[in-house]
């Protein structure tokens, strides 16, 4: 089973707290990986905000296809960080040679918002293909002020490779959610790890997906985007991104999507029509088993979600400077153990909880 | 000695033979009186006996010419296995043996026609499929009894998200057309079978079940006409809304149906245009002038003869006509409120058929009705029942895929009969059919047998077409449709819907689901690795 989580604070945090946040609730995951997606980035990316940053893992020769691949593009390289990983002994960690955070300036006639996301993505998509065919690495991200960083191993030593620990200013943000486990229930691959990210949503789930197939087949001809499925959790991703960013309707509707109301509840509601037609015409984005989302939109805002049974927990809790969203309170008591509990948020199962920049939390029930 | 005639017919020819006990018999008569084919008669015969009638033994040899029951060697009087005359037998002294030696398809100088079944293709793809991914551990079991279940599926057609005319407006999604209108229905349709095939009584039962299930079960089922109308005061009432209304190619009772519509209090259910059949592909529907009675004559509007429908549409040219045409014509009939679905027999073209439909650019088809093989029918050839027609399984799974491919699952509903509950466990097939991408069934058949119809798929009975059904249900025999009580009949009805209602939650509890698994062929592994391969899902062993 997972643990989720994620941190989102007015000021810059560390990976570590990130860490501190889930490493409580360890029982519950199984220490097999660690997966964190930082965005509103300080430390060393501070600087290219605007920029995009690619977030991948590669051979040698997978960073020379990359490099190939980017100049053919017109991509020009603006900063790079690249871990100088401590490579003590006895560390319980599936290294991959190299692994490349790295800004670039856009190509020229790429100035409007629209076709710099399409470009972006199919860059990305572009760089998986390459990476997989030859089998020469991961590309997670590549989006402005978004970091991803995925391993496999134990979560304490895979931070201790990457002096998560020092806490000594590289990597920073407002925003991370994060996730201690490689999904067990399929193959062990990279890319099956959440938080899984697609032009600027980024989301990890805690649950069966028990309509993986039915969201999985419908996914696969609604966008260029939609691949992959390693993971039963991308649906949410997918769907996320799909109601908000293709169909551009409202948060609530993501809810209305994925666990829609009974149809007796639909026919007392003034907005039956469109809850009807919804349910109707997205029937298969539905998800029917017992899940949690945390997920990270665009603007930085985070919110939160769970089945319609609730099946899964999922705790909100902060103070005025961070809120942390959580699988289990033990985590958020470990990061903030002076917040004012009582006003901890339990959501239930037809709620969702949004936390924006300014840190203030609105919840609504579906 | 009698010289041996081959050619004439005897009993042992025919496909059922009676077994008569002469000396249980009390010659009551009940037998003979309840046999609707004639196949039984009371004959003397002279017998060779030895009494004793006295107080102690005193056997004499007497010969004597005592009545018997004996059977009717005669092809058009051939005894069906009915068994009703063993039900009516108080000293249990008749019944019907299968014949398996019997002549029959040898000794008819014509074609044979019959209702009821295929008695050559009644396999069970659904047996070897087993609901075999059940939720343990990490994703729970539901609780059967106590979840509360979202079982419904939709009738019209949907369009997809991109289509939807929404606009928003303050964070709030709004409406700036209307869309096509979609029913959210019970997942088991009462198939089509009209009054004409159906006896008055049996009809009524099955409406009186369906309305039953609405407004007292809180079950949405609804009830397709079949070709042939409806009586005017139920069109005229508010329980049209839990009917299909059916046009077939003959567009018997069109013409009442039209007359009623201005007095319609309410919209019926949807409209379902009858293209094919199952159980006799290619055929138009067939009425044989022994069924049609006064009454049938009125609700119909025809003379007393042989009702053969067509087997297309008059002026039918191609799915493409027929979308435009019929489908637009029935839709502005109703002022496009009511969802018109088509119905078609399986065949290996349906997905070619499905596919048009989904393309058409009006977006009018409500619903793709499939119907397979294992249908049953009021009168066909038997050649057509029992040789033509295709399996509905692997139909409904090649339409729902096909509709993956163009990621348009959902938009035309599917719905899958022929054969479902042909062992009596329709829940269990309803099951396996929506896992493959089905959104619900029709059933007609099952529907019958709650009537207490006998036929079976192994030559029982299925004597639908004569006008001659023994149990009252497809016959339009004042006398003979008495024997059906349209109370119980419709009781039983409501009770096996019950049944399927609880067996459905039953199995959606293990998998872990509240509302339908469309399409959730992961749920489903196969015994059989043709069929496996076949549907695409897990083979297991
Ligand atoms: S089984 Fe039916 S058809 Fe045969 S003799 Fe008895 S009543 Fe008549
Ligand atoms: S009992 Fe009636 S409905 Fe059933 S098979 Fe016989 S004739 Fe047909």
């Amino acid at each position: 089973m997972c643990r989720i989580g994620a941190v989102k604070s007015k000021k810059f945090v560390y990976p570590s707290t990130a860490l501190r946040l889930m490493l409580p609730q360890q029982e519950g995951h199984d220490n097999s990986g660690f997966a964190m997606v930082m965005q509103d980035l300080g430390g060393v990316f501070a600087l290219y905000k605007d920029k995009p940053l690619l977030s991948m893992a590669c051979t040698k020769q997978g960073a020379r296809l990359v490099e190939d691949y980017m100049s053919a593009k017109n991509f020009v390289k603006m900063a790079e960080w690249l871990p100088v990983p401590n490579k003590k002994k006895d560390l319980d960690i599936q290294t991959m040679p190299y692994y490349i955070f790295r800004n670039y300036d856009y190509p020229e006639h790429y100035d409007d918002a629209e076709s710099r996301e399409n470009l972006l993505l199919d860059t990305r998509l572009a760089l998986r293909k390459i990476l997989t065919e030859s089998n020469q690495g991961y590309v997670y991200s590549f989006w402005p002020d978004v970091l991803t960083l995925k391993e496999i191993g134990d979560p304490r030593d895979i931070a201790t490779y990457f002096r998560l620990w020092d806490d000594n200013g590289t990597l920073l943000a407002k925003n991370i959610i994060v996730q201690c486990r490689q999904n067990t229930n399929y193959k062990i691959v990279r890319y099956a790890a959440h938080p899984f990210f697609l032009q600027g949503y980024t989301l990890c789930a805690n649950g069966e997906n028990t309509f993986y197939t039915k969201n999985k087949e419908f996914q696969k001809n609604l966008h260029r985007g939609y691949i992959g499925f390693e993971s039963d959790s991308q649906n949410f991703l997918y769907t996320l991104h799909y109601v908000l960013h293709e169909l551009k309707w409202s948060i609530p509707y993501y809810k209305h999507v994925i666990t829609p109301l009974p149809f007796a509840e639909i026919a007392e509601r003034p907005d039956r029509e469109i809850l009807l037609s919804i349910r109707q015409s997205l029937a298969h984005l539905e998800i029917n088993g017992p899940n949690t989302i945390i997920a990270g939109l665009p603007d930085g805002r985070m919110m939160t979600c769970c089945d319609s049974k609730k099946l899964r927990p999922v705790v909100v809790g902060g103070d005025e400077t961070t809120i942390a969203i959580s699988s289990e309170v033990c985590g958020i008591n470990e990061i903030l153990p002076d917040r004012n509990f009582e006003r901890d948020i339990y959501p239930n199962e037809r709620e969702v909880v949004v936390i924006d920049n300014d840190l203030e939390v609105t919840r609504w029930k579906q | 000695m009698e010289t041996v005639k081959v050619q004439d017919i005897a009993a042992n020819d025919l496909p059922w033979q009676i077994e008569y006990h002469a000396e249980r018999c009390t010659m009551c008569g009940s037998c003979v009186a309840s046999c609707t084919f004639k196949a039984i008669k009371v004959e003397v015969q002279r017998k060779s006996m030895t009494i004793s009638q006295a107080n102690q033994p005193e056997p004499v040899h007497v010969q004597q010419a005592i009545p018997v029951i004996k059977q009717v060697a005669d092809i058009n009087n051939a005894c069906r296995g009915c068994g009703m005359c063993e039900r009516v037998c108080p000293n249990n002294a008749i019944r019907a043996v299968r014949n398996l030696d019997n002549r029959r398809n040898l000794l008819f100088n014509r074609p044979i026609k019959r209702g009821g079944r295929t008695n050559l293709n009644a396999q069970r793809t659904l047996d070897k499929i087993i609901v075999g991914r059940i939720s343990q551990m990490t994703d729970p079991s539901l609780d059967s009894i106590r979840h509360t279940f979202d079982i419904r599926s939709p009738l019209g057609r949907v369009l997809s998200a991109k289509e939807l005319p929404f606009r928003m407006e303050n964070g709030k999604l709004v409406a700036t057309k209307s869309t096509p209108p979609v029913r959210w229905i019970y997942p088991l349709i009462f198939s089509d079978m009209s009054i004409g095939a159906l006896s008055t009584r049996a009809w009524e039962a099955v409406a009186m079940a369906a309305a039953y299930l609405n407004e007292h079960c809180g079950l949405p089922v609804r009830m397709s006409s079949g070709e042939g109308g409806m009586p005017v005061p139920l069109m005229e009432s508010d329980y049209l809304k839990y009917f299909i209304i059916q046009i077939a190619s003959g567009h018997f009772g069109w013409n009442r149906i039209i007359k009623a519509m201005p007095r319609m209090k309410v919209d019926p259910a949807g409209v379902l245009i009858k293209i094919g059949q199952g159980a006799k592909p290619g055929d138009g529907g067939l009425l044989q002038a022994e069924k049609v009675a006064p009454h049938i004559q009125a609700l119909r509007g025809v003379p007393k003869a042989t009702l053969a429908s067509p087997p297309n549409h008059q002026g039918l040219y191609s799915i493409e006509e027929s979308v435009q045409k019929m489908h637009l014509s029935l839709n502005a009939a109703f002022g496009f409120r009511v969802p018109v679905a088509i119905k078609c027999a399986a065949s290996s073209t349906s997905v070619s058929v499905y596919n048009n439909l989904l393309r058409d650019p009006y977006k009018i088809c409500g619903g793709f009705f499939i119907d397979g093989i294992q249908g049953g029918t009021g009168a066909a050839n038997e050649i057509s029942l029992d040789h033509t027609g295709h399996p509905v399984v692997s139909k409904i799974r090649d339409c729902y895929l096909a509709a993956v491919d163009q990621g348009a699952q959902g938009q035309i509903p599917l719905y899958g009969g022929g054969g479902i509950g042909l062992t009596g466990n329709a829940a269990a097939d309803a099951f396996k059919m929506i896992c493959l991408g089905a959104n619900g069934v029709f059933c007609g058949k099952i529907l019958i047998q709650l009537l207490g119809c006998v036929g079976n798929e192994n030559g029982r009975c299925n004597a639908c077409n004569t006008g001659k059904c023994p149990t009252g249900i497809c016959t339009q025999n004042p006398r003979l449709v008495k024997r059906l009580d349209v109370d119980k009949g419709a009781q039983r009805i409501v009770d096996y819907v019950l049944a399927f209602d609880a067996e459905l939650r039953k199995l959606m509890a293990p998998i872990g689901n509240s509302s339908l698994p469309v399409g959730r062929s992961d749920a489903l592994v196969s015994t059989d690795k043709a069929i496996a391969d076949k549907l695409g899902i897990q083979y297991v062993c």
